[in-house]
């Protein structure tokens, strides 16, 4: 499917494919350039380009393919020969070509991403086995594999990268120490009384921090691997020594062919990312504008923007970028905006915050007149940094008493209103999107978070700016005249979380009676004359397709009645009514439940039996069942009885409900498998069978981290490791894939489904009808680590109340469809005709391969 | 009754099932005695009028499902959405509120005593 690229198209080469270089492809797809150049892009290691940023989680649960951040099919699909590890040597500036191990490949345009490399000091015994350093995957695999036996772990530098590299050697059980050559950790970041602060709260994660240190040597050491020594002659022995202390741009094939360097390193770019030879661009980590290297990945975006630009005739200019840097280091919120020190701003004034108590510490830096922020700093707590940044960035007037911006007041600290943001204000800097990006896409037509998100890619890289994006998209859509309202349909002025508690705190358990209680009443607005009119009081409301089996799903979630009950039949939709899925010509589908895709040669047998005494067409569902399609009404009892004698169950295909756990075959049978996936798969589709939730509910189990069962992509995702088990949730396939998050990790059983139980429950209640939890998640205010707090923290007080609600649905399971067949006045409802015994003659079918379809 | 001969303008009331086949605040299908139509009925138990008898035939999937959709109203006026596409009818009229080009046919109907009579 690649687009067409004219025979005679100039040459673009890109070498590297790290985050930038993978940038800048991106930019220049969306600037069409794949059908002017021929594009070639060199990448030195064997992945594709990857998050960096979020690299310690390797370790914690993520594998190369959920760090990725395309495939390589996706840049085939755009003509992009794209070719990993293979190195460029060197580039030769008279042939304008580029050079590799075995190869030469001429150039028209050239853009050099090759980043940077990790900074190792020049100390004696720096080279031996087992010193190492953090920046690559490779990187990583080393590291993990020097861990394996030892106990110990040092960091050699205690800044941001530093204290990453930290936290990757705790996700691998190493007694943990950083080692400072600085007074304080994070130097560039935080001053002495936020050090300070930082070094407590990282001491307290059992972190050793040594501050002040400057290792004199390396040597092989009495009770470990390796002795540091250091300027006093004090010693420390450690099994493994990761350096991180800074980064240093991969300038070499720019100073081999003579490309102006600076004096610190760094392929010297002008405002449009060109570097001394015009044929020649340079983005990102190796690329140095006006004397600075920006070692962060959002500078790196923009250039990698301006460089697209560049090359495709489009106007755009870096023209620097702003170091604020918002983190969360071993759990320690970390931030800094502009100048944080104060020190670059003759006259700043400071206002500082330090609570020894709740270990925060806020600083402000305001200029001489106190009108203007400068820069903050902050540790504890990153709460106030949105509001913050958006002063800082767009320049606006503080409040009377800047103070109160960092002071804890009882009513909270003032925040910012998206109004009072101008157009310009960036509100996503990893993809920076403005307040104008979001507003032009609210204007085309967007009309909820979501797909302003899908759009923009806002609150798509780290999510620090979901909360203000959602506050700006509410905001903006009100001032639309969008009426945000939240109704689920005109006869409830409710959202469905509020019909929900109604239902629960009132014990409300028909639909008349919620109706009856807070429906809205008919009339209001009403100038049909054709509405029913009785006496002086409006008609009762009958509800809607909507509001019917949306209560319909809240009623069975609270108290799990049987939907066939004539008090619920009339509420579902037709596939709940008649508890299978009608296909396209008023036939239905029929699934009976094989939990964990495992089913006996018999059981099969009779699903043939069953497909064949019918004529139903069938096939393998990818949930790991089988689907038989083709049964008119009046013939599911008939099936459903045999199927039932043979020890089935309704499989609930039909419902927003629980539908499969997919599982591999896992330790049984697979030589990689670390735990029992089919009996885990087993035990959840058991256990959460029947429950009813706002939309369907997907589950897989997979046996090890090969991850055949691909529970990523499931609403709840169960993976196996050594230790027990990592859980997933909110993931999705279909028409909007997204990845499931890393939810709690080396879980015992008890635990995994403790945490599945509350999960479940908390979205049922708070998911709009029809939400999936991949959406739900997405708008859920407080992002994934307010659903930890709720689910695994209890923040809520919610835990026991969720977890009584799940024990009662399950305690109250009855297979439907079983219980429907010993009740004669739920069977007359399959009928396809109530007056004649006759089938249906308009269902004709046809045969296609050996079975029978919809003619 | 008799088929064939039956005339177009011959329009008489005929029992077409009983009360208790009727489900209430929702539908079934039935034949329309001696004919190829298929009718929905539709019970509201408590309005009036009870009960309404439309087209079976669903005119956008083509499939003979109008029976199994879902009873509600819209602004208080009655209406019944197609189990496939969702498309609303007027039960009172027949006519789709998303597209008021398409309609359903419907019958005149009644419940007396514990049989429920249509006029056809």
């Amino acid at each position: 499917m690649s687009m067409p690229t004219s025979p005679n198209a100039p040459r673009l080469i890109i070498i590297g494919n790290g985050m930038v270089g993978h940038h800048l492809v991106e930019q220049l797809i969306a600037c069409g350039a794949p059908r002017d150049y021929a594009i070639t892009v060199f990448g030195e290691e064997r992945h594709i380009a990857y998050d960096r940023v979020h690299l310690s989680e390797y370790f914690s649960g993520r594998d190369a393919d959920s760090l990725a951040l395309a495939s390589a099919d996706d840049y085939a699909a755009h003509g992009i020969d794209l070719r990993l590890h293979d190195t460029v040597t060197a580039i030769d500036r008279n042939a304008n070509e580029v050079v590799t191990e075995c190869d030469r490949h001429p150039y028209d345009r050239l853009v050099l991403a090759t980043g940077s490399y990790p900074f190792v000091p020049p100390i004696p015994g720096n080279d031996r086995e087992k010193c190492l350093v953090y920046r690559t995957l490779d990187d990583l695999d080393a590291i993990r594999e020097a861990a394996e036996d030892a106990t110990t772990g040092v960091v050699v530098g205690g800044g941001l990268l530093g204290l990453e590299a930290a936290n990757a050697l705790r996700g691998l059980n190493l007694d943990t120490a950083v080692v400072e050559f600085a007074p304080r950790l994070m130097p560039m970041q935080v001053d002495a009384e936020g050090g300070a602060l930082l070094r407590e709260k990282i001491e307290a994660l059992g972190v050793q921090v040594l501050t002040d240190r400057a290792t004199q040597h390396i040597e092989a050491g009495e009770t470990s691997f390796h002795r540091m020594v250091f300027q006093d002659d004090k010693m420390l022995e450690t099994d493994l020594i990761v350096f991180s202390a800074g980064i240093r741009p991969r300038d070499q094939l720019a100073r081999d062919c003579a490309l102006e360097i600076g004096e610190r390193g760094g392929v010297v770019i002008d405002d449009r990312c060109l570097t001394s030879d015009p044929a020649i661009l340079a983005v990102g980590e190796v690329a140095l504008w006006n004397q600075s290297i920006f070692g962060l990945v959002a500078p790196g975006y923009q250039m990698a923007k301006v460089a697209a630009a560049t090359l495709t005739e489009g106007n755009a200019t870096f023209t620097g970028a702003d170091m604020s840097t918002k983190l969360k280091l071993l759990g320690v919120d970390v931030g800094a905006i502009g100048d944080a020190h104060g020190d670059r701003t003759p006259g700043a004034r400071t206002f500082r915050y330090l609570d020894e108590i709740k270990q925060e510490y806020r600083k402000l830096v305001v200029s001489s007149d106190g009108k203007k922020l400068l820069g903050a700093m902050l540790v504890g707590d990153n709460a106030t940094y949105d509001t913050l940044m958006q002063y800082y960035a767009n320049g606006l007037a503080l409040p009377e008493d800047p103070a109160s911006l960092i002071l804890p007041s009882s009513e909270g600290a003032p925040t910012l209103g998206p109004d009072a943001l101008p157009d310009t204000a960036t509100l996503c800097s990893c993809h920076n999107v403005t307040k104008g990006d979001v507003c032009a896409t609210l204007d085309a037509g967007a009309l909820d978070l979501a797909s302003v998100k899908s759009e923009t890619r806002a609150s798509t890289g780290c999510g620090g700016c979901a909360a203000l994006l959602k506050s700006v998209v509410d905001h903006e859509l009100a001032a639309r005249g969008v009426e945000v309202d939240q109704s689920i349909c005109e006869h409830f002025a409710h959202t469905r979380q509020e019909l929900y508690s109604l239902v629960r705190v009132e014990g409300i358990k028909t639909f008349s009676e919620l109706i009856e209680k807070h429906g809205t009443t008919a009339g209001h607005g009403l100038g049909s004359s054709s509405a029913p009119k009785l006496g002086s009081s409006s008609a009762p409301r009958l509800g809607c397709d909507i509001c019917k089996p949306a209560v319909a799903s809240i009623l069975a979630a609270c108290f799990n009645e049987p939907i066939t009950d004539a008090a619920h039949v009339p509420l579902q939709d037709t596939n709940d009514t008649f508890m299978a899925n009608m296909q396209k010509n008023g036939t239905y589908s029929v699934v009976p439940r094989i939990p964990g895709g495992e089913i006996t040669p018999e059981k099969l047998i009779v699903l043939g039996e069953v497909g064949k005494k019918y004529g139903l067409y069938t096939k393998i569902t990818g949930g790991q069942r089988v689907d038989l399609f083709g049964a008119q009404l009046h013939q599911l009892p008939d099936i459903w009885g045999e199927l039932i004698v043979a020890g089935f169950e309704t499989g609930h295909a039909y419902g927003k409900a629980t539908r499969t756990v997919k599982s591999c075959v896992g330790s049984t049978w697979c030589r990689y498998g670390v735990q029992d996936s089919v009996g885990m798969a087993i035990r959840l589709e058991e256990r959460y069978k029947g429950l009813r939730s706002p939309h369907k509910l997907k589950f897989a189990v997979s046996g090890c981290t090969r991850e055949c069962a691909e529970a990523q992509s499931k609403d709840v995702g169960v993976i196996a490791t050594e230790h027990g088990w990592n859980l997933y949730v909110c993931g999705n396939g279909g028409m909007r894939p997204r990845h499931a998050e890393l939810f709690a990790t080396d879980l015992d059983d008890a635990q995994l489904i403790r945490i599945i139980d509350r999960f479940l429950m908390f979205y049922i209640r708070t998911a709009d009808r029809l939400q999936r939890t991949s959406v739900w998640r997405e708008n859920l205010e407080g992002g994934l680590d307010y659903l930890k707090d709720v689910v695994l923290d209890d923040s809520l007080g919610l835990a026991d109340e969720l977890e009584a609600q799940m024990q009662h649905v399950i305690d109250t399971y009855e297979c439907e469809w079983a219980n429907t067949l010993s009740n004669p006045e739920k069977l007359k409802r399959f009928r396809t005709f109530v007056n004649d015994s006759r089938p249906d003659p308009d269902i004709i079918a046809t045969e296609e391969r050996g079975q029978l379809r919809p003619a | 009754m008799n088929t064939a001969t039956a005339l177009k303008s011959e329009v008489t009331w005929q029992t077409l099932c009983s009360k208790a086949d009727l489900v209430a605040h929702s539908g079934v299908a039935a034949w329309l005695d001696g004919t190829d139509t298929q009718v929905a009925l539709l019970y509201l138990p408590g309005r009036t009028p009870e009960a309404y008898a439309v087209d079976n035939h669903d005119p956008f999937s083509n499939a003979n499902v109008i029976a199994r959709g879902i009873v509600g109203d819209i602004k208080g006026e009655p209406v019944i959405a197609s189990p496939l596409y969702k498309q609303h009818f007027r039960l009172s009229d027949g006519v789709c509120v998303e597209d008021e080009s398409v309609r359903l046919h419907t019958w005149e109907i009644k419940i007396d005593g514990d049989d429920v009579m249509i006029r056809a």
